[in-house]
């Protein structure tokens, strides 16, 4: 029988012939930690009587949700996880090096054919580059670290094909909020998604990141991606690591199997306050912002900054809007600093902040106020998100943030687009 | 356990079961479990007795990977979480930590009745309304790590994963 991109990875982790459904505990190839869940795991950790880390070549430690610390509370939190690091000789990425699901891809953490967990739900970003990579909590990070392996549940496989060529002015934020709508917030729960199909093979490696990232918005375990060229072209420039690609069968058994037609698909916008309440952007267009968001480990990649860039150079921000930038991570701030980027997005009106999570959890960095709408190129758009239950945020690729932050309300991008993507 | 029911509806996120402006705060649970719910229902911290129960709908624990979240609710004293489904990450972190969690039919339970969940048989017997809901299952992987009192238990224990392979 074959395997899927799943079944492959988990097989080879675990040394076994691993179908979905069985229970495997299999050996990982990297391990993530970020600030709102390592002081917890570090606990956990002493708790299970750790005193080493299994291999600390494999472990990372990143500070970015609340970066700079805003209070006495999170600096705390903060040097415990410093001192854990030095300690154990873990990697550690520390204030302004940029937001985990960045970082760990960048510096080439993850290669094809690896298993990854990460105290983050948004682990399945990895998923892009063809590693199954998912989300656990403070406890399963502590056992992690402390054995090197995790236990796991096979999961089924969901494969969504997605057939024909995005049109201009309508990204992978646009296919994956559509995605969203279509499957529900619990519509691949315990399941693996497989996002094929000619639209996903144009996408470059950024925008299959964008997808990878929010398929736990649907509740899947992994959102994978098959291997090809442009990934191995694109693991060449990050990693000296060998991928292991793993691609499925053409025999593989698929739980679910659903095909969707891209090309129609317009710039779509998910309401407030939740993923898959998803409309396209036309009938929400008008709807005035006060903030506008542009970054998180969704959309603060290179490829997003300058898509915002493009429609925002020579223009100013509407004066009602304060257009907040967060670079993904320092790499990425340096590249658009150099290419000229940065400075178009500043004279436009932004203010950017330092690289990492932004004002996307609601720590700090752009806490809206009583009644506002926010835009933002984020995942989540859940009441308090951003730290005020009383704010609505809407979520759109980087062209729709930029648009709407000119025109003060939420607007379509594609007038301002030539091209597709 | 014997308690009563507090009534949610789907998809509650970990964003409101504890709100990321405090969990990055502080790691002291019992001040966490002073805001739980609160986005969603202001006064449910005050308003719940220790051994009462979460009740919700479908895609409990949606969100976040936050293990403060299952830790916030165990802190304030609820027994168990009732769902008709939870999120993959919620539903680990729940066994890891030791709070039950459990799978049934909630559209037979409303706001304030009272419930009296049976773990050990998988039983939920609603008395206000005199009926019995049967509860599915956990995986026998939760039930080996559950019986060692959580994960950290687990691995102290053993020294490492002790877990049977290919028992689903
Ligand atoms: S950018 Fe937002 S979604 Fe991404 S890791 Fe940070 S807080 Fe989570």
């Amino acid at each position: 029988m074959g395997k899927t991109i799943a079944e492959k990875i988990l097989s080879r982790a675990s040394g076994t012939d691993a179908h979905a459904g069985d229970l495997v505990v299999a050996d990982l190839d990297f391990i993530m930690g970020q600030d709102g869940t390592s002081p917890l795991a570090i606990k956990a950790f002493r708790a299970m009587n750790g005193s080493r880390v299994a291999d600390p070549a494999r472990v990372a430690m990143v500070i970015d949700h609340s970066a700079p610390s805003p209070n006495e509370g999170v600096s705390a939190l903060h040097a415990l996880m410093r001192e854990f690091a030095q300690e154990q000789g873990i990697h550690f990425f520390d204030v302004g090096e940029g937001v985990c699901h960045q970082l760990v891809p960048e510096r080439g953490h993850a290669v094809p054919g690896d298993l990854v967990i990460g105290a983050d739900s948004h682990t399945t970003t990895y998923g892009a580059l063809n590693a199954f990579s998912t989300g656990v909590g403070s406890t399963d990070l502590a056992a992690a670290m402390l054995t090197g392996k995790l236990w796991f549940r096979v999961p089924e496989t969901f494969r969504v094909t997605c057939r024909g060529k995005l049109p201009a002015g309508v990204y992978a934020k646009d296919l994956v909020l559509y995605l969203a709508g279509r499957l529900t917030a619990d519509g691949a729960t315990y399941m693996a998604l497989e996002f094929a199909g000619e639209a996903v093979s144009d996408l470059s490696v950024e925008g299959r990141f964008t997808l990878s990232n929010m398929a736990v918005e649907m509740g899947a375990k992994a959102g994978l991606v098959a291997c090809d060229d442009k990934t191995l072209a694109w693991i060449k420039e990050h990693s000296s690591r060998e991928p292991r690609p793993a691609n499925p069968d053409p025999d593989a058994v698929y739980a679910r199997d659903e095909e969707f037609d891209v090309n129609e698909l317009v710039p779509q916008v998910a309401k407030p306050h939740t993923v898959d309440n998803v409309v396209p952007v036309t009938e929400v267009a008008g709807t005035p912002v006060q903030q506008a968001v542009l970054g998180t480990c969704t959309n603060g990649r290179l490829e997003d900054l300058r898509l915002a860039a493009s429609i925002l150079r020579g223009r100013k921000v509407h004066p009602g809007v304060r257009l907040i930038v967060a670079p993904a991570s320092r790499r990425v701030y340096l590249d658009a600093l150099a290419d000229g980027t940065l400075a178009a997005l500043v004279e436009a009106g932004a203010a950017v902040v330092t690289p990492g999570c932004g004002p996307c959890v609601g720590t700090h960095n752009g806490v809206p106020s009583d009644g506002e709408n926010v835009i933002s190129t984020a995942n989540r758009n859940f009441k308090g998100r951003m730290g005020n239950n009383k704010a609505f945020i809407y979520l759109a690729s980087p062209a729709t943030v930029a648009a709407s932050a000119l025109a003060g309300c939420i607007a379509d991008p594609r007038p301002y687009v030539k091209e597709g993507r | 356990m014997k308690g009563t029911a507090h009534r949610f509806g789907d998809d509650v996120n970990t964003d409101y079961i504890i709100s990321g402006k405090y969990k990055f705060k502080t790691l002291d649970m019992k001040e966490l479990a002073s805001h739980v719910m609160e986005d969603l229902d202001p006064e449910f911290a005050s308003r719940v007795k220790a051994g009462d129960f979460i009740v919700a709908g479908r895609n409990f624990g949606c969100g976040s990977s936050r293990e403060q979240a299952p830790l916030a609710i165990l802190y304030a004293g609820v027994g168990a979480v009732l769902a008709k489904s939870f999120a993959r990450i919620f539903y680990r972190n729940a066994i890891n930590t030791g709070l039950p969690v459990v799978e049934c039919d909630t559209d037979q339970i409303r706001a304030g009745d009272e419930l009296e969940v049976d773990l050990v048989n998988g039983k939920v017997a609603n008395l206000t309304r005199g009926v019995v809901l049967p509860v599915k299952p956990l995986p026998p992987v939760m039930l080996q790590i559950l019986a060692d009192g959580g994960l950290a238990e687990h691995i102290r224990k053993h020294g490492g994963f002790a877990l049977a392979q290919k028992v689903e």
